[in-house]
């Protein structure tokens, strides 16, 4: 290696994956270039990031800038620019630019896309992959300007893919495995992840927006992609009916005939499956009963947890009448804290071509560009300008869920319109019946 | 259209001197009476024709005219992605 890293050496030194070890790796594999790549970004960027690090973590400060103009012709986004502030002492990473290239759906790659993704990225970038970025995505870290256009035509061309959001527009969607896999998806995650990528490509590739906005697809409660927690925009899956139950195979589970939890937490021995402890008594809304013979659920009081399901999954199944909910305003803590997602609408049914959903995030959009500040998420706005304002814009009704706390103020000002005959009156008729 | 895009390449040459990167709304600003969807296709057509760019922090998009200002200089407050 070309620099002493005793700073990051220690870093190695725990019980769990190092990224310092995988670098080292990289920078390793790059030196010997067993497949003799004609590399087209400097050979040993790897050691000068390695390098690099090690002087951030003595100055205990960053050495990288921040942003710049690159990207590839047409997309405002997809590229985020990276320089270092030391490019004599680390030339091979003077230019490290990050590329965020579109996912597939649920996350399902064949080994044919992952290999063409490595070459093209051993080839024209470091080597070093982030799989998955906060937002789902893939991110390629680490690049030089000229290279940036041949990977994207790369990507396209040979593997048919896109980059990813970055900056002031629509981040990269993403959606749960849903019903690819899982019995409890409530809807087609993946069709409504893809579909609404293919709608808002304008959105996707041009910032106009205030800042950045996300989208995710929970296909239930149980939230793979914490879409409630991670997007601005959260449509988490959901049933209106009954949770359906076998009676038979409850008692297979209290028999002990069938494994609670599907075999998950199986490390150790719980001891016999207690239904009462593990399942009646655990459920958040003590909307379950359990007399020795019958499960019973009074499900208008059940807030679809998913826990019972979870533990008794050949018993209990999602109800039939599903769609989802959509919930509004999560964001990390950059700006004005974090926040978890608002529920906005309780059920919503996600069919094809989900105009439904557009109708809602269009105008939700409508509203942010308009009032938004600059750097402004959704859930600021929604703080600012009052969750009222959010269901005004969506022409949602008020309704009691929509309520957080009680009124701290007691004013209540009508609108205009809904006072009837407005604000006017005719002073010649008021007249008419008042003295001066 | 090509009356909108001087109103945009004047803005930006008489604001030159100060400052380089201009937010989406700034522009807004400059259009009262239009929609942010017509000013966003102003503004993608002149990225197109090289007239205007996009400088990113990574997590925040602004625009300017293109040569100006120093690509990869840092804007204050810009410090996450
Ligand atoms: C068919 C493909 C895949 C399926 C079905 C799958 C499924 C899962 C599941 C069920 C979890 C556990 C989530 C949890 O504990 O809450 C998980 C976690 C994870 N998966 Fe995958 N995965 C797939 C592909 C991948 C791939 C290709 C990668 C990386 C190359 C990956 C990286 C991870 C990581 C890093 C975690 C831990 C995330 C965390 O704890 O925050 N997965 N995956
Ligand atoms: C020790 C080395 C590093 C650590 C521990 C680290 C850690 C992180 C973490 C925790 C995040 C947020 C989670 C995520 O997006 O997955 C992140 C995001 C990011 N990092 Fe790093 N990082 C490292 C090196 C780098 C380098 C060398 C670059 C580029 C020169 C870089 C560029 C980025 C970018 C662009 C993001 C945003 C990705 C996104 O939001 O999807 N990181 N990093
Ligand atoms: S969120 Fe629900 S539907 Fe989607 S994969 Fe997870 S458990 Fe299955
Ligand atoms: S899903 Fe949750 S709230 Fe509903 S019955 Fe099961 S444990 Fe109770």
């Amino acid at each position: 290696m070309k620099f002493e890293t005793p700073l990051l050496d220690q870093l190695e030194q725990g019980p769990w994956p190092s990224v310092v070890s995988d670098i080292k790796q990289e920078a390793a594999h790059r030196a010997a270039n067993p497949n003799g790549l004609d590399y087209q970004i400097p050979q040993d960027c790897c050691e000068d990031l390695l390098g690099l690090l090690e002087l951030s973590y003595k100055d205990m400060e960053t050495h990288w800038k921040h942003g710049g103009i690159v990207g590839v012709f047409g997309y405002g986004g997809g590229v985020i620019g990276r320089y270092c502030d030391q490019p004599e002492m680390f030339p091979g990473v003077a230019h490290f630019h990050t590329i965020r290239v579109a996912q597939p759906s649920g996350k399902f790659y064949s080994t044919k896309f992952l290999r063409q993704l490595c070459d093209i990225w051993d080839l024209r970038g470091s080597g070093l992959t982030n799989m998955h970025g906060s937002t789902g995505d893939i991110v390629l870290i680490g690049t030089t300007t000229p290279q940036l256009e041949e990977i994207f035509y790369q990507l396209t061309h040979e593997m048919n893919n896109d980059l990813g959001g970055s900056g002031s527009n629509l981040r990269t969607p993403a959606a749960c495995m849903g019903m690819s896999r899982c019995e409890y998806a409530c809807y087609n995650t993946q069709d409504v992840c893809y579909q609404l990528t293919e709608d808002y490509q304008d959105e996707l590739h041009r910032p106009a927006f205030p800042y950045k906005f996300k989208f995710k697809f929970d296909g239930c409660p149980n939230g793979c992609v914490c879409a409630m927690a991670r997007s601005d925009f959260a449509v988490v899956g959901t049933w209106r009916d009954d949770i359906k139950i076998d009676q038979d195979a409850v008692k297979a589970y209290v028999g002990g005939e069938f494994v609670p939890n599907a075999g998950a937490h199986s490390g150790r021995d719980w001891g016999k499956f207690d239904i009462q402890a593990e399942v009646i008594d655990r459920c958040p809304t003590h909307c379950m009963s359990w007399d020795g013979q019958k499960l019973t659920i009074d499900n208008a009081n059940c807030v679809r947890c998913m826990h019972c399901i979870d533990t008794m999954p050949r018993a209990l199944h999602i109800g039939d009448d599903r769609g989802a909910s959509v919930l509004c305003g999560a964001k990390a803590p950059v700006v004005d804290g974090a926040q978890m997602g608002s529920l906005l609408v309780p059920f919503v049914k996600v069919e094809q071509p989900y105009d439904e959903l557009k109708e809602i995030i269009e105008n939700i959009w409508d509203w942010w560009i308009e009032e938004g500040k600059n750097r402004e998420r959704l859930g600021e706005l929604m703080k600012r300008a009052s969750f009222q304002k959010l269901l005004e814009v969506t022409n949602t009704e008020a309704e009691a869920f929509h309520v957080k706390e009680p009124r701290a103020n007691p004013y209540i000002f009508f609108k205009e319109d809904e006072v009837p005959g407005g604000f006017k009156r005719d002073l010649a008729d008021y007249r008419s019946r008042h003295q001066r | 259209m090509a009356e909108d895009k001087e109103v945009i390449i004047e803005y930006l040459k008489a604001k030159s001197k100060v400052k380089s990167k201009h937010y989406f709304k700034d522009f807004l600003e400059l259009f009262p009476d239009k929609k942010s969807r017509e000013v966003k296709k102003i503004l993608s057509d002149l990225v197109k024709e090289g007239i205007v760019e996009y400088w990113s922090s990574g997590s925040t998009t602004m625009y300017g005219l293109k040569g100006y200002g120093k690509q990869e200089a840092a804007e204050e407050g810009d410090a996450e992605a």
